[in-house]
């Protein structure tokens, strides 16, 4: 029963923090309603008893995917509202209302036809089941550190390519015209010489204007 | 008394992720603001994360909450990779919406 009412609490922040996201005019209330939902989804997972998910949920992306957006938004300055009603492209948005429709019936559907739920068969490893006695987070760690050891290291190496690819879309390279202030006929000036080089004549000049 | 004999069977969960999901779905096609389709990408990817864990939960095998972990490490890449594009965009064209992008085209 208790579980019940906190599965429909947790639907209802889902489900309105997620039409809020896609009705929201401005980005900046977008972002706070996905916190929204976000945390929605935490409250499922500790419905469904996956305790660290619902951790790692809420301090992945509530605590630094969301706050990612909201710097960009701030850093872009286009946290302004954005107007619905244009419509580049005719009859873009009943498109994809019923698009969205069909798809949520077809899913809904599935869902219903096959009211048993997963019809698969889990794991008879001990190992991997859920309620053979240890916590999931010990679960989890124990098998994600063996039997998903390589797919875990694969993980590493794309969250290192997905650093350098950020900062290499991200760096500003110089621009047409600061690349022709690097021609070698500019680069004779006095300030680019060895150090040291001009102090011997400079000192000289200094002594002829005050002579 | 009747809701007292009810269990959260996995047909709610799987009916609220396609809820989720169709609903970010359809923000993705409505929305121009790329960075608000960025979040509702993150909305279907939640609404997959939902039916991943009460497979899980039905089959009882832990395999469902590590697809969930991953999924986790990928959303959190594309977001960073993502919002890059964005930022990469905007310097050059301020104001660009997703439509803008076809100027792309050769």
């Amino acid at each position: 029963m208790a579980e019940f009412i906190t599965f429909f609490f947790g639907a209802a922040i889902i489900l309105a923090g997620a039409i809020g996201v896609v009705a929201a005019r401005n980005a900046v209330h977008s972002a706070l309603f996905l916190i929204q939902t976000l945390l929605g989804v935490a409250v499922i997972f500790v419905v469904q008893e996956a305790h660290f998910l619902a951790a790692v949920q809420i301090v992945v992306y509530a605590g630094a995917i969301v706050i990612l957006f909201l710097f960009v938004i701030m850093l872009l300055g286009v946290d302004k509202a954005e107007d619905l009603g244009v419509e580049p492209i005719a009859g873009q948005k009943p498109l994809a209302v019923v698009l969205g429709a069909s798809l949520l019936a077809t899913a809904i559907t599935f869902v219903l036809v096959a009211t048993d739920g997963a019809t698969g068969v889990g794991s008879a490893d001990p190992e991997r089941q859920l309620d053979s006695g240890i916590t999931d987070i010990e679960r989890i760690g124990r098998v994600l550190f063996t039997e998903y050891a390589v797919a875990f290291q694969l993980t590493a190496a794309l969250l290192t390519i997905g650093v350098i690819g950020a900062v290499v879309l991200t760096r500003s390279l110089p621009t047409a015209d600061q690349l022709d202030d690097l021609e070698p006929a500019s680069m004779d000036l006095p300030s680019l010489a060895p150090e040291g080089a001009n102090d011997e004549h400079h000192v000289d000049a200094v002594d002829e204007d005050a002579s | 008394m009747i809701l007292a004999e009810l269990a959260l069977t996995p047909p709610y969960y799987l009916v609220l992720s396609a809820l989720m999901f169709a609903i970010g779905a359809t923000g993705l096609l409505i929305r121009r603001n790329p960075l608000v389709m960025f979040m509702c990408v993150e909305l279907m990817l939640n609404g997959v994360n939902i039916s991943f864990v009460a497979f899980g939960a039905d089959l009882n095998d832990v395999g469902g909450q590590i697809s969930v972990f991953f999924v986790l490490v990928v959303a959190a890449v594309e977001v960073v990779v993502g919002l890059a594009l964005v930022v990469a965009i905007n310097r050059r064209r301020a104001d660009a919406t997703a439509d803008d992008v076809s100027l792309l085209r050769g």
